[in-house]
């Protein structure tokens, strides 16, 4: 089953002398939700933009569905993204944001009607997203990763700007999605919405994996998911705020 | 890919208010223009230049000695002399001097009627470029070096040119069909003499054109079959200058075996003196392509203030067909604006300086569409280059400031003389203004001295030509945004 997993093999990248990626490797699967955590500049978003065709890698490679990114053909119908919801412009409404990019999918703008409904933003859709608040950025941005219904999913930090009710209905949402046998990567810092969501982790630090497990095995060893994070990562804080 | 660079476009509201703003600016200052613009002489409305066959403007004046000829048939003759003066010129502007200027002709010339802007074809000498064939005002062809002799042959609409040099041996220079001729036509002898033109930069910026009067005088003889001839001042106006009432009038006199004709005037193509260009109805393109620079650069730059790149690499990660295919969509959008902003310009700018009495100078349709076709590559050109900029800048300022200087200063620098003529030529042969030679009407014609220059509106490149130049330009900085996306990271 390579077609909608995530296959991160020995990825490294230098910023001039800084080092973001060092031997990262790890592979996503279906049919759970999987946490991606590190501390700040830890590579994860690094990471991330490398899947994604963005930036390139000094070395190593990263697969979806078997497949470099950019080889993809329509490649919103296999990886949905959310890297940056304010990355917009404020004078062009929600609709018509999620138009071109079905356009440049060669979908049918019937699904943009789909997938604005999903995210409960029907209704916003056609003012400016310039007025959005974070939390309805939030809803565009996964608006946009679904409007493929791709099998494989990258989610940058998907819980901010939440309201109480936004999140509980992203939660359901992600489960949804894993459970439709999906891989659904989220990178995020909140480690008690992660430990209630999430079936596995890949924790980063410094550019390299720390821990790559099932979410109940870190917490049947720490306790908690937040207790094994700081265990783990501290070596790399530690370590690199000596340096 | 295309269609979603378009929906991106086209879903910014700024950016086709923009356009149309590009467009509402060309249409009112040319439209302004035409409304204020009232031209008058004496009182009167002014007569319209003589119109060549061909449809352009064409000066027609001269002095013709002529009989008529029915149906086919030939003239021969020697010109034994050729005088002439020029009054006062340059450097001292002080004296008439006996000397002639490069075009001053003197030949044979048959001619549908004397009516100026009627088909002719002639063949002569010149002070300066040998003898000639030239019909129709645009058709100039060289005969053999050290002619005297000229021979005229018509036969049914073909008329045919020889020159010898001996009478005896005869070189064909060319023959000529005027479409149309009719049966009855006039054949003579011709003088014909341009004035002295030159152009002075002024210190202040800006140029003085001053034209001086000349006169030619031709003696010829051994005219064959001779006799008959009528005297007429073809396109002569006013009263004459004082060296033809006090000293030398044009006309004709015979004396024994031989004919002297004295004439003023020119018999070729006319340029802008005629009147305003019709390039000039099209003058608030200007405006529109700062409007279309800051749109392009946009297109591109904004997605990087506000890191929408990103979503379109991930939508689209091929990246070099992203930029061609959003340098595709701008190219496009900028073309159409110019086309409509020109069609709409044009007609009713026109119609009100006829009625304000102002001449335009008819083009043909060719150089019509040309011209309308023109406005909107002019315009998607500079949008490409700005684009393209923008790509390899990724600031908006930046490339649109870069833009603005590749593309409008060396056209305002050469085109206002605040640079030598020959530097002014220079920028519009390499720089992207080059392209604006595109929109040119009227072009110049080596026949004819007169010191063209940019600030006239006289491009040094060939209207494609030129706009090839622009083309390089654009495609070059599109072509770096190309190589300056993949290299990196975004």
């Amino acid at each position: 089953m390579r077609a909608n997993t995530i296959e991160v093999s020995r990825l490294c990248k230098r910023y001039g002398p800084a080092v973001a990626l060092d031997d990262m490797t790890f592979t996503v699967r279906p049919g759970h939700v999987t946490g991606f955590v590190g501390p700040n500049g830890a590579g994860k978003s690094t990471t991330m933009r490398v899947i994604l065709g963005l930036d390139r890698a000094d070395a190593g490679t990263a697969l979806v569905g078997g497949r470099r990114y950019a080889e993809l053909t329509r490649p919103l119908t296999h990886v949905g993204a959310l890297i940056d919801p304010g990355a917009l412009a404020p004078t062009r409404s929600g609709r018509n944001h999620l138009l071109w990019l079905a356009h440049s999918q060669r979908l049918p703008a019937r699904r943009v009607d789909e997938v604005l409904d999903l995210v409960g933003l029907a209704k916003a859709a056609r003012r400016h997203a310039g007025g959005y608040s974070l939390g309805m950025k939030q809803r565009l941005g996964v608006a946009a990763a679904l409007l493929g219904d791709p099998p494989i999913l990258i989610l940058d930090e998907p819980f901010n700007g939440l309201d109480p009710e936004g999140i509980v209905w992203m939660r359901e949402l992600l489960r949804d999605l894993a459970a439709q046998q999906r891989s659904v990567l989220i990178a995020s810092h909140l480690m008690s919405e992660l430990q209630d969501l999430a079936g596995h982790l890949v924790m980063v630090g410094r550019g390299h994996v720390v821990a790559d497990e099932p979410v109940a095995a870190l917490t049947g060893r720490h306790g908690s998911l937040e207790a094994a994070y700081l265990a783990l990562t501290r070596t790399e804080v530690e370590f690199r705020a000596a340096r | 890919m295309l269609r979603a660079e378009w929906t991106k476009l086209r879903t910014l509201p700024g950016s086709m208010i923009a356009l149309l703003v590009a467009i509402t600016l060309t249409v009112a200052f040319g439209l302004l223009t035409a409304a204020g613009t009232h031209t008058s002489c004496l009182g009167g409305p002014c007569p319209d230049p003589p119109v060549g066959p061909d449809g352009q403007v064409v000066t027609d004046s001269f002095s013709f000695a002529h009989r008529p000829l029915d149906g086919d048939g030939t003239l021969t003759a020697r010109v034994t002399s050729m005088t002439g003066i020029i009054t006062y010129p340059p450097p001292h502007n002080d004296e008439i001097v006996n000397e002639m200027v490069p075009w001053a002709k003197a030949g044979l010339m048959i001619k549908d009627g004397t009516k100026p802007g009627s088909p002719y074809a002639s063949v002569l000498l010149t002070a300066a470029h040998g003898v000639r064939m030239q019909h129709n005002f645009t058709g100039d062809a060289a005969g053999p070096p050290g002619a005297r002799w000229l021979r005229l042959d018509r036969k049914g609409e073909t008329i045919t040119g020889y020159a010898s040099a001996d009478g005896t041996s005869w070189t064909k220079i060319s023959a000529v069909r005027l479409d149309g001729l009719p049966r009855q036509v006039q054949i003579g002898l011709f003088v014909a003499s341009p004035s002295n033109v030159t152009a002075e930069a002024n210190g202040r910026g800006g140029r003085v054109v001053k034209a001086r009067f000349t006169q030619a005088t031709a003696v010829f003889d051994e005219v064959g079959p001779g006799g008959g001839w009528t005297y007429d001042g073809v396109g002569r106006t006013g009263d004459g200058t004082d060296w033809e009432k006090f000293h030398q009038p044009p006309g004709m006199r015979e004396s024994g075996g031989s004919l002297t004709i004295s004439g003023s005037g020119d018999i070729a193509p006319a340029g802008r003196e005629a009147g305003p260009p019709l390039e000039q109805t099209v003058a608030g393109l200007f405006a529109a392509l700062f409007v279309v620079i800051v749109v392009a650069a946009m297109f591109i730059t904004a997605e990087y203030r506000r890191g929408l790149i990103r979503t379109t690499l991930i939508a689209t990660p091929r990246r070099h067909r992203t930029v061609v295919a959003k340098a595709g969509v701008m190219f496009a959008a900028t073309f159409v604006t110019g086309l409509i902003a020109a069609l709409l310009t044009l007609p009713v700018s026109l119609r009100l300086l006829r009625a304000g009495g102002t001449f335009i100078a008819p083009v043909g349709f060719g150089v019509g569409l040309r011209i309308v076709v023109g406005c909107g590559l002019v315009l998607s050109l500079a949008a490409l280059l700005a684009y393209g900029m923008g790509v390899v800048l990724r600031r908006g300022i930046a490339a649109m400031a870069c833009a603005v200087l590749l593309v409008v200063v060396p056209h305002m620098l050469a085109t206002t003389s605040v640079v030598p003529d020959e530097a002014a030529r220079w920028l519009l042969r390499v720089t992207p203004a080059a392209g604006f030679a595109i929109l040119q009407s009227i072009p110049a014609y080596a026949q004819v001295q007169y010191p063209y220059a940019p600030a006239d509106g006289y491009f040094p490149l060939a209207p494609w030509a030129g706009l090839g130049v622009t083309a390089l330009w654009a495609t070059a900085f599109v072509a770096l945004g190309v190589v300056r996306i993949r290299r990196g990271d975004a």
